[in-house]
C-alpha cells in the first residue's frame, strides 16, 4: 500500500458519534410532533372484504389511498412504479401498508391501531419459487410471475457439452438476510413553507424526493428531502425508505404537521425488504484434462410480491455468475418470480454474493469430485486480461489474482494447511476467489444517472463540497473531503460536506453499487481541479463536473452485451474452522482477506469495511436465518435473528494491493460490496472440508451439518 | 405516576412518572439525553448502555422504579471527562466508528471494563464488549480502540 492518499487520518465523524452528540432521525426535536404508525396486512394473499374502524378521537387521522390527491398516484416510482403507495381491495404480501394511524399521543395510535379489525378474503398464496413458476394461485405478477428473464451467452455451449469427457451438477441455494443497520428505518415528514420536507435515515435523498412528488402528482422542486445521520443502512435504506416516504407524505400533506415514522426493532425485522433468496443450478462439462469447456447456469432469485430493484439484482447475480474464471462457452439463464412474500431488495452485494457463492461452491466441489486440489483448479481456470467474458467483451483489469493468492498462502498458510487438515476429523479451511463490478451495470452512469457534483470557494479559505451521496457509515464524510483537500491543498477539516439536502445539492446518483468512491469520488476529484484552477476568482466561485462515460467501455443493454462493468475490485478470503462433533458447532480459527481495490482511499477505513463486511458475510453463511412461514418471517427479534458479536469470530487479517485504476479517484475502485462476496463461501468450504461432507446452501447451521453427516 | 429520585451524571434529579416507564425512554425523552440510543428495545443490543452503580446495564431493560437513589451515568456524562476523552480519542485513531449508532454504548462499556480491568487482553475485551452488537465494524477496530485507550489510559483507571 503505497499511494499517499492511503495513510490513515482520523474520521471527521468520529468524536461527535462516539460521543452520542450526533443526531439519528429519532433525536431530533419537532414541535407539535405526531406519531404515526402503519397499518398493515397480516394475509399473504387475500381480498379485502371491509375494514373496521373505532371511532377516532379529534386530532387522530386514519391516512390511506383515498387522501392522495387526485394529481398523484398509489404507485411509488421507485425502478418500476408497481409497489403500491396503499393497498387497495386486495393485499400481496404480509407487512403490506394499508393505512397510516397517526395522532399527538404513541400509545393512544397503538391502541387505536389494536382495535381495527379487517375483513378478508383469502386467496392462495404463491411462496417458494416452485409455486411461482406453476403460478400456484394465478400470477401475482403479469401472466406468468416473471419480474425479469435474461439469457447470457459465450462461445457454442451446446457443441462443447457435446464434446465434454465428464459433466457435473450442483444445485445450491441461499437465504434471506436481513440488514440489521443498529439504527431501526426512520423518517419525519414535515409541513415548512408550504412544502413537505422529508427528514430521513436513507442512502438516497433524490430516491424518495422522485417517489414523495410522484405519488403526490408535484414537481419534484416541491418536494424537500434531508439527510440525517444515518446509522447503517447496507442496502436496506436504498429503496425502502420511499415505501415510508410516501404514504408518510400523503399524510403529512393531509394535516400539515411534523409526523415521525420511525420503527421498532421488531417492525423493522418483520416488515422490511430483505436479501434475495436464491437457487442457483450449474452444469459443468470437463475434457479429459480437466479443463472446463463448457457451463450452464440456471438463476433463480425470489423478488417477492413487488418487483423494485429485483431485474437488477438479478442482472448482478448472473453477470457475476461464472465469477473469477474464463469459460470459453456458458450459459447462464436468470429468471426473477414473484411470490406474496415480503418484496426482495438490495442489501451489499446486490446478487453478486448468490452467484458468486454459487459459482465457488461448484467449483470447489467439481475438484472433489476429480480428486484435484480446490485452489490449483480454481487457480488454473482464473480470467486473465484480455480473456473473452461471458458479456462477450474483454476482461480490461489487469488481474493480480496470482499475486494475491500467493499473498493470501503466506498470510494464511492455506497450502499446508490444506494438506495437514485432509484427514483431520474436525478442521478445515476453505478459500473463495471473487471480484465485483463497480458502479452501476453497464451504461447506468451515462444514460441513468448522469451524475453531477459541484464545489465552491468559501469564506476563510474553505471549499465546499455538494453531493448527493451519503455517509452511512462507511466513511464517505472522510474519503470524499480527503479526495477534495488532496487536490485543493486543503487540510480536510476545510472541507465543509454537510448530509445532503435535495435543495442544495445536485443529483449525484445514489449511494449505492459500491460507486460512491469510485464513480461520483472522480467526478469530486475533476470538480476540485476545477474549483483550483479559479480558485482565485474569489470566495463564491463555484465548479461543477457531470460524468462522463469513458469511451472505451461499450454497453448494449437490451441485450446485456459489451462492458458490463468498467472496473473490478478483486478478493480472496481464507477461513480456517473446528467444528464440534458432538454439537456440531463451529468454531472459526481464522479468518484472512487479500484484496484490490485499486487504492484504498484510506487504510483504516478500508480495514473497517474489510472486517465488517466480510462479519456481516460471515453472519450471513452461518448463523442468519431468516425463514418464512406462510408467507410471514419466523424471526421477529434480535432475539431470535441473531447477528456476529464479538466473540463469535476471531480477528480478520486483512492485506490491500496497489492496482490503481485510471478513472477512480487517486486509483481507487469500489470496495464496499466487495468485502462481502468472499467469505460466504469460504466459510461454507471451510465446513465441508472439516465435516467431509459437501455443504450445497447457507447458512450452515448445525442442524444442516447434523443431516449432512447422517446423509 | 410517582417521583423517582437518583443521581444522574453526577446530578441528583427527580422524574414524576410512571414507575414501569423505561430508564432509557425518560433519559432520552424527560432528560434529553439522546446518546443514549435504542436499537432493540429488548435487552439484546447494547446501544442503550448506562452505568449503573458502575455496572454496565440495558436502560431499555430497567424501569424507572428501579433507580430509585442509584446512580446513573450516561454518555452525557463521561464524554467531557477525562477518560470520556481519551476513550473516545483512542475510538478515532483506531477507526472504531463507522455509522456511530453503537458507539455512544461501546464507549460506555469500554469505561465499565478498564475500571475493573486496566489492561485487558483481546479476550477480555471481546467478552466486555460481546453485550453491545456492532453492524458495521466486524469488531475488530473496536477491540483495537480499546486496546489503545487501556495503553494510553494507564494511569487514569
Ligand atoms: S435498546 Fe437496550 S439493549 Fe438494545
Ligand atoms: S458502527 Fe454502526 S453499528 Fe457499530
Amino acid at each position: 500500500m503505497g499511494a499517499k492518499i492511503s495513510i490513515p487520518v482520523r474520521r471527521i465523524d468520529a468524536k461527535e458519534k462516539a460521543g452520542g452528540w450526533a443526531k439519528y432521525i429519532g433525536d431530533y426535536e419537532f414541535d407539535n410532533l405526531q406519531h404515526g404508525r402503519f397499518l398493515r396486512s397480516e394475509r399473504a394473499r387475500a381480498k379485502i372484504i371491509e375494514i373496521k374502524k373505532p371511532v377516532f378521537p379529534e386530532g387522530y387521522y386514519y391516512v390511506d389511498a383515498s387522501d392522495i390527491p387526485s394529481s398523484g398516484k398509489n404507485n411509488i416510482q421507485m425502478i418500476k412504479d408497481d409497489w403500491r403507495v396503499f393497498a387497495v381491495d386486495e393485499v400481496r404480501y404480509i407487512g403490506e401498508t394499508i393505512a397510516i394511524i397517526l395522532g399527538p399521543d404513541k400509545q393512544k395510535v397503538l391502541d387505536l391501531l389494536n382495535e381495527i379489525e379487517i375483513i378478508y378474503e383469502d386467496l392462495i398464496p404463491a411462496f417458494t419459487f416452485d409455486d411461482a413458476l406453476a403460478c400456484k394461485g394465478g400470477a401475482v405478477h403479469g401472466t406468468d410471475n416473471i419480474f425479469a428473464e435474461y439469457l447470457l451467452n459465450v462461445g457454442n455451449t451446446d457443441n462443447a457439452f457435446k464434446n465434454a469427457d465428464k459433466i457435473i451438477e450442483g444445485k445450491y441455494e441461499t437465504g434471506f438476510q436481513e440488514h440489521l443497520y443498529m439504527e431501526t428505518q426512520g423518517l419525519v415528514g414535515t409541513w415548512e413553507d408550504g412544502k413537505i420536507t422529508m427528514y430521513a435515515s436513507a442512502q438516497c435523498p433524490f430516491y424518495i424526493r422522485k417517489s414523495v412528488a410522484g405519488t403526490l402528482g408535484v414537481p419534484l422542486g416541491d418536494i424537500r428531502v434531508r439527510q440525517v445521520t444515518t446509522g447503517g443502512a447496507f442496502g436496506g435504506k436504498e429503496h425502502f425508505p420511499d415505501v415510508i416516504a410516501t404514504p408518510l407524505a400523503v399524510a403529512v400533506n393531509k394535516i400539515k404537521k411534523p409526523i415521525s415514522m420511525i420503527y421498532d426493532r421488531i417492525e423493522d425485522i418483520s416488515f422490511t425488504c430483505k436479501r434475495h433468496p436464491s437457487k442457483i443450478t450449474i452444469k459443468t462439462g470437463l475434457d479429459k484434462d480437466n479443463n472446463i469447456i463448457a457451463m450452464e447456469i440456471d438463476t433463480l432469485v425470489n423478488g417477492g410480491a413487488y418487483e423494485s430493484s429485483t431485474p437488477i439484482v438479478l442482472q448482478r447475480a448472473i453477470l457475476h455468475g461464472l465469477g473469477v474464471y474464463n469459460i470459453p462457452n456458458a450459459r447462464i439463464l436468470g429468471r426473477a418470480v414473484a411470490t406474496n412474500t415480503f418484496p426482495s431488495d438490495a442489501y451489499r452485494g446486490f446478487g453478486a454474493p448468490q452467484g458468486l457463492f454459487a459459482i465457488e461452491m461448484h467449483m470447489s466441489h467439481i475438484a472433489d469430485e476429480l480428486g484435484l486440489d480446490t485452489s490449483d483448479f480454481k487457480r488454473k481456470h482464473f480470467i486473465k486480461t484480455n480473456d473473452i467474458t461471458i458479456t462477450n467483451s474483454k476482461m480490461h483489469d489487469d488481474v493480480k489474482l496470482e499475486e494475491m493468492f500467493a499473498k493470501i498462502d503466506e498470510m494464511s498458510d492455506y497450502s499446508s494447511k490444506v494438506k495437514k487438515y485432509a484427514n483431520d476429523p474436525v478442521k478445515g479451511i476453505g478459500i473463495a476467489f471473487v471480484n465485483h463490478g463497480g458502479g452501476f451495470t453497464g451504461n447506468g452512469e451515462q444514460v441513468v444517472i448522469q451524475g453531477v457534483v459541484k464545489m465552491k470557494r468559501l469564506d476563510d479559505g474553505k471549499a465546499g463540497l455538494y453531493v448527493s451521496v451519503v455517509e452511512m457509515g462507511q466513511g464517505l464524510q472522510t474519503t470524499m473531503r480527503k479526495i477534495a483537500a488532496g487536490e485543493l491543498g486543503l487540510s480536510i477539516e476545510d472541507v465543509v460536506y454537510d448530509n445532503p439536502d435535495t435543495d442544495i445539492v445536485p443529483d449525484s446518483g445514489p449511494t449505492c453499487a459500491s460507486r460512491s468512491i469510485m464513480v461520483v469520488g472522480f467526478l469530486v476529484q475533476e470538480c476540485a481541479k476545477k474549483l483550483k484552477a479559479k480558485w482565485e476568482e474569489g470566495v463564491g466561485t463555484e465548479a461543477t463536473h457531470q460524468y462522463v462515460h469513458p469511451e472505451e467501455f461499450v454497453w448494449e443493454q437490451e441485450t446485456l452485451q459489451g462492458d458490463a462493468y468498467p472496473a473490478y475490485g478483486w478478493g480472496i478470503n481464507v477461513v480456517e474452522v473446528e467444528y464440534d462433533p458432538v454439537t456440531f458447532e463451529v468454531k472459526t480459527e481464522g479468518v484472512w482477506a487479500v484484496w484490490d481495490v485499486g487504492v484504498a482511499i484510506d487504510e483504516t477505513i478500508m480495514q473497517g469495511q474489510s472486517s465488517g463486511g466480510i462479519i456481516q458475510a460471515l453472519g450471513y453463511a452461518s448463523i442468519e436465518k431468516c425463514e418464512l412461514k406462510n408467507g410471514a418471517f419466523m424471526q421477529h427479534t434480535m432475539a431470535d435473528y441473531t447477528i456476529p458479536t464479538s466473540l463469535d469470530f476471531p480477528k480478520v487479517e486483512t492485506v490491500f494491493i496497489d492496482n490503481p485504476y485510471k478513472y477512480g479517484p487517486s486509483g481507487a475502485k469500489g470496495a464496499g460490496e466487495l468485502v462481502f462476496d468472499a467469505a460466504p463461501p469460504a466459510y461454507a468450504e471451510a465446513v465441508q472440508n472439516a465435516i467431509g461432507k459437501r455443504i450445497y446452501d447457507i447458512p450452515v447451521t448445525p442442524e444442516m451439518i447434523m443431516e449432512a453427516l447422517n446423509k | 405516576m410517582k417521583e423517582i429520585k437518583f443521581i444522574l451524571n453526577g446530578k441528583e434529579v427527580s422524574v414524576e412518572a410512571d414507575p414501569l416507564k423505561r430508564l432509557l425512554d425518560v433519559l432520552r425523552e424527560d432528560k434529553r439525553m439522546t446518546g443514549v440510543k435504542e436499537g432493540c428495545g429488548e435487552g439484546e443490543c447494547g446501544a442503550c448502555s448506562v452505568l449503573m452503580n458502575g455496572v454496565l446495564v440495558n436502560s431499555c431493560m430497567i424501569p424507572l422504579g428501579a433507580v430509585e437513589e442509584a446512580e446513573i451515568v450516561t454518555p452525557e456524562g463521561i464524554r467531557e471527562t477525562e477518560k470520556g476523552k481519551l476513550i473516545i480519542d483512542a475510538f478515532g485513531d483506531a477507526g472504531a466508528v463507522q455509522c456511530g449508532f453503537c458507539t455512544p454504548g461501546m464507549m460506555m462499556a469500554t469505561e465499565a471494563l478498564l475500571t475493573i480491568n486496566k489492561t485487558p487482553e483481546e479476550e477480555e475485551i471481546r467478552e466486555a464488549l460481546s453485550g453491545n452488537l456492532c453492524r458495521c465494524t466486524g469488531y475488530d477496530l473496536i477491540v483495537k480502540g480499546v486496546q489503545i485507550a487501556s495503553e494510553r489510559g494507564k494511569d487514569l483507571w
